[in-house]
């Protein structure tokens, strides 16, 4: 299978900065997986998530989007149609005053027939669970169920990937979990490519894959099970480890033979009973 | 005498029309001198509608709110000394940044206070000090610090007023996890120091943890009231008001649930650690 | 608290009124502030009021929720009153106190004025309260379209005006936001004299500014990531379509103008 994006020794260098943000960056995405992207502020992630929709082009190196170069203009709209774009303050991305009017808004900029238009938004606010509020005024509505908005807007387009830039930093506990079983739902049952950059790592820990940025490079690249026990590779890097994971390292470090990549409470339980058995 | 002690607070808003609503029903509660008390409950729950009265910012509906024994409502001086002895961290305090440069805005509530200059500059020295921003900074436009330099600097401008009570609202939202850690110990520092109270509203359970004492709201009523141990106990609770545990009281109680003899109100993972090693040595495997 | 503004709130209901085409509620809106105008007589002022009366029953808004957008008018209803009551002449003077003159007339005038002046408003008000703002500038988008012609960006300024009015409301909670955090550090923003009170302001205005620049900054790169790319080739998901009740509202909206022109002509 050919990756839904492919990134080649990107470099990218803000007009006004002095180093580069992004410093030679290569990976590839596949289609249906749901990676998350972990980095302190100002490594880097951020500028890795705009260029993944031809909304930053590279200073060096490629972007590719299912085979088409974000360099080239002629593209543009359709890269922008296929890699949907979610960010941090819900209230930011809301165009109209009426949740079913908002979510129309891609497909009517797209020049999408009127009958297919109402068919995707009435489907799109039933993936985010928002169908019941569509004619409801946006600022009426809790964060979560914003963001939720703010993501059925993107699914609109009939994206392949959807990249979410820290969706959850701005919601209480109770958002955090609406958003992230979307995102989840999406990816797994509906097949959509999920990059999600995130500060939590209790959200990183249910992807498939786990990049590390920092300084402008993906300093690591793995799976959850497999980054999170490195415990002190990521506090170097200014990240913490799941409790978790924390617990399972303490419980080996004293010799007990536990595993260190079980991410899940209910995982982590069952390893140390067996253990204590 | 307590440093706040709030009686039978009630608060409705939009009284008489028919977007009535009780945000805060007959709340009683006592902060005292000294020690990090963490309010937790969700959106909604009335948690900012509680600290708004703390500072005289909303008037209550019904009930007193008394700082050293004395309605805080009583005058319009009472009303501004309120404002000065309890310093109010709102979520995101980066965005009431205002001032030319850094330095104006620390000295902006100390100046209200109508300080000399002598002691307005003391304090904004000190103030900057304790939340670690280099006074390189001081002469700089606050629009022009990184995200985590202007969260500092903002909070530096109520700590430079030196309140008797600091509350904090959701001081970490959106640092990264060092930023997170940074922060947190800076503010128990200062509380340290100046041996002041802190009321700190949160949704992390991982900052719960770390204070003395924990009210839990819910619906405009304090449901749980108590120390960490005490609080984390009750988990059905806190689950039945959509609040999660600490990962590590999570994890005891699945284990429990296992039939593992874990001593009740385990919270942290270090001590969870070392009662699930406690467990394994009596199971006599090899130490 | 600022919050409680309704201006420009749009209710949602499924009413005949509420499914009429906007353009048919916009053009109406239009006949009967022009049929206010024409309104030369009591009688004309009672039917007015008989067809906002009629529509607001039909379209289920609360008579509460009118008075309610009323209330900020109360400043500029008051002095125009006093302006007409002061300042109309006429001979048969009816009050007179120092150099203070009241006439008929001018009581006539000024009563007049305020009925006016609250018939114009509530009518406005009705077509926010039942049309949504998105469903007034895309009609007035569609009604204006034959602009383009003369290169008159109306997509564009449609857009502009619907954006304004979804960030009312944000913008209004984030000023209530800022207000308190610049209290709670000791702004006094109620005391003083009027230049230092403008003083007070600025810890006010300018965060107010950085967060709807970094606002619209925001929201035009999320617009841009939904391929928004000005008006050519944009489809519309609602279309709008003139069905009978639209015909029937124009009939009703001629017969309120034939009706207040006859009632004039009677003088009743």
């Amino acid at each position: 299978m050919d990756p839904i994006i492919r990134i080649k020794n990107l470099t990218y260098t803000y007009p006004d900065g002095s180093r580069p943000a992004l410093d030679g960056v290569s990976l590839d995405i596949m289609p249906g997986t749901f990676t998350a992207v972990l980095g302190s502020n100002g490594s880097g992630k951020s500028t890795l998530a705009k260029h993944m929709n031809a909304i930053l082009l590279p200073s060096g190196g490629k972007v590719l989007v299912d085979g088409m170069d974000t360099i080239d203009e002629g593209n543009l709209l359709a890269i922008r149609r296929r890699v949907g774009m979610v960010f941090q303050n819900p209230d930011n991305q809301i165009v109209a005053n009426v949740v079913e009017d908002d979510v129309a808004f891609a497909p009517e900029n797209l020049g999408v027939e009127p009958a297919e238009i109402r068919r995707r938004v009435d489907a799109a606010l039933e993936q985010v669970g928002m169908y019941q509020f569509r004619l409801h005024a946006p600022h009426l509505l809790s964060g979560g169920q914003k963001q939720r908005v703010a993501i059925a807007g993107v699914l609109a387009m009939d994206p392949e990937v959807l990249v979410l830039d820290e969706p959850t930093a701005m919601l209480d506990p109770r958002g955090r979990r609406e958003v992230l079983r979307t995102v989840e739902e999406l990816c797994r049952e509906r097949g959509i490519t999920v990059v999600l950059i995130t500060h939590h790592m209790d959200e990183a820990a249910r992807a498939d894959r786990v990049l590390v940025m920092d300084a402008g490079r993906v300093a690591l690249d793995g799976a959850p099970r497999e980054i999170f026990p490195r415990a002190d590779a990521l506090r170097a890097l200014r990240l913490t480890v799941p409790d978790t994971t924390a617990l399972l390292l303490r419980l080996r470090a004293a010799g007990m033979p536990v595993p260190a990549g079980a991410l899940t409470p209910e995982d982590c339980a069952a390893a140390i009973w067996e253990a204590l058995r | 005498m307590s440093l706040i002690e709030i009686r039978g607070l009630t608060h409705v808003y939009s009284q008489g029309t028919p977007f009535e609503k009780a945000a805060v029903r007959d709340l009683d509660l006592t902060l005292e001198r000294g020690g990090t008390v963490g309010l937790i409950g969700h959106t909604g729950s009335g948690k900012s509608t509680l600290i708004s009265h703390l500072n005289a910012l909303l008037k209550p509906t019904a009930g007193t709110v008394l700082l050293d024994g004395e309605d805080i409502f009583a005058s319009k001086a009472s009303i501004r000394a309120a404002r000065f002895r309890v310093g109010v961290v709102f979520q995101y305090p980066e965005y009431q940044l205002f001032e030319e440069t850094v330095y104006a805005d620390i000295a902006y509530g100390p100046k209200n206070l109508k300080l000399d200059t002598a002691e307005i500059d003391r304090r904004v020295r000190e103030a900057a000090a304790f939340v670690g921003l280099d006074e390189g900074v001081f002469d700089r436009s606050p629009l022009e610090l990184s995200g985590g330099q202007k969260r500092r600097a903002a909070i530096a401008g109520v700590l430079a007023m030196e309140p008797e009570l600091l509350v904090l609202d959701e001081p970490t939202a959106g640092l990264d996890p060092a930023g997170r850690e940074d922060l947190l110990e800076k503010l128990f520092a200062w509380r340290e120091a100046r041996d002041a109270a802190v009321l700190l509203v949160t949704h992390d359970m991982t900052i719960a943890t770390r204070c003395d004492r924990l009210v839990v709201m819910a619906e405009g009523r304090i449901v749980l009231d108590g120390t960490p141990e005490a609080v984390f106990s009750h988990g059905d609770e806190l689950a039945s008001i959509g609040l999660e545990l600490p990962e590590a009281a999570n994890i005891a109680r699945l284990l429990r649930d296992k039939g593992a003899a874990l001593p009740p109100s385990l919270y942290t993972v270090d001590a969870l650690a070392e009662a699930i090693l406690a467990l394994w040595g009596k199971g006599g495997a090899p130490c | 608290m600022l919050k409680d503004i309704t201006l420009g709130q749009y209710f949602p209901g499924d009413t005949v009124v509420h499914r009429l085409d906007p353009r048919t509620k916009l053009l109406l809106t239009l006949v009967y502030i022009a049929a206010l105008f024409m309104v030369g007589s009591w009688g004309g002022y009672a039917l007015c009021f008989a067809a906002l009366a009629a529509v607001t029953a039909v379209s289920h808004i609360k008579p509460r929720a009118l008075v309610k957008g009323l209330k900020p008018l109360v400043f500029i209803v008051v002095f125009t009153a006093v302006l007409n009551l002061f300042f109309t002449g006429g001979d048969d003077i009816l009050f007179r106190w120092k150099f203070i003159r009241v006439t008929w007339a001018g009581l006539e005038r000024a009563v007049s004025m305020v009925i006016r002046i609250l018939l114009l408003v509530s009518g406005t008000f009705l077509l926010t309260y039942t049309t949504s703002p998105l469903a007034i500038t895309d009609a007035l988008e569609r009604l204006l379209s034959p602009l383009k012609k003369l290169h008159v960006p109306v997509y564009e300024l449609s857009l502009m005006m619907c954006i304004a009015l979804r960030f009312i409301p944000t913008l209004i909670e984030e000023t209530d936001r800022i207000m308190s955090a610049q209290k709670a550090r000791g702004a006094d923003l109620e005391t003083g004299s009027l230049v230092e009170r403008a003083k007070a302001l600025l810890p006010l205005l300018i965060p107010l500014f950085v967060s709807s620049f970094r606002r619209a900054d925001e929201l035009a790169l999320a617009m841009e990531c939904r391929c928004y790319n000005g008006g050519e080739g944009r489809t519309r998901m609602k279309q709008l379509r003139m069905a009978w009740q639209d015909a029937a509202a124009f009939a009703l909206g001629a017969a309120l103008a034939a009706g207040v022109l006859l009632l004039r002509r009677l003088g009743i």
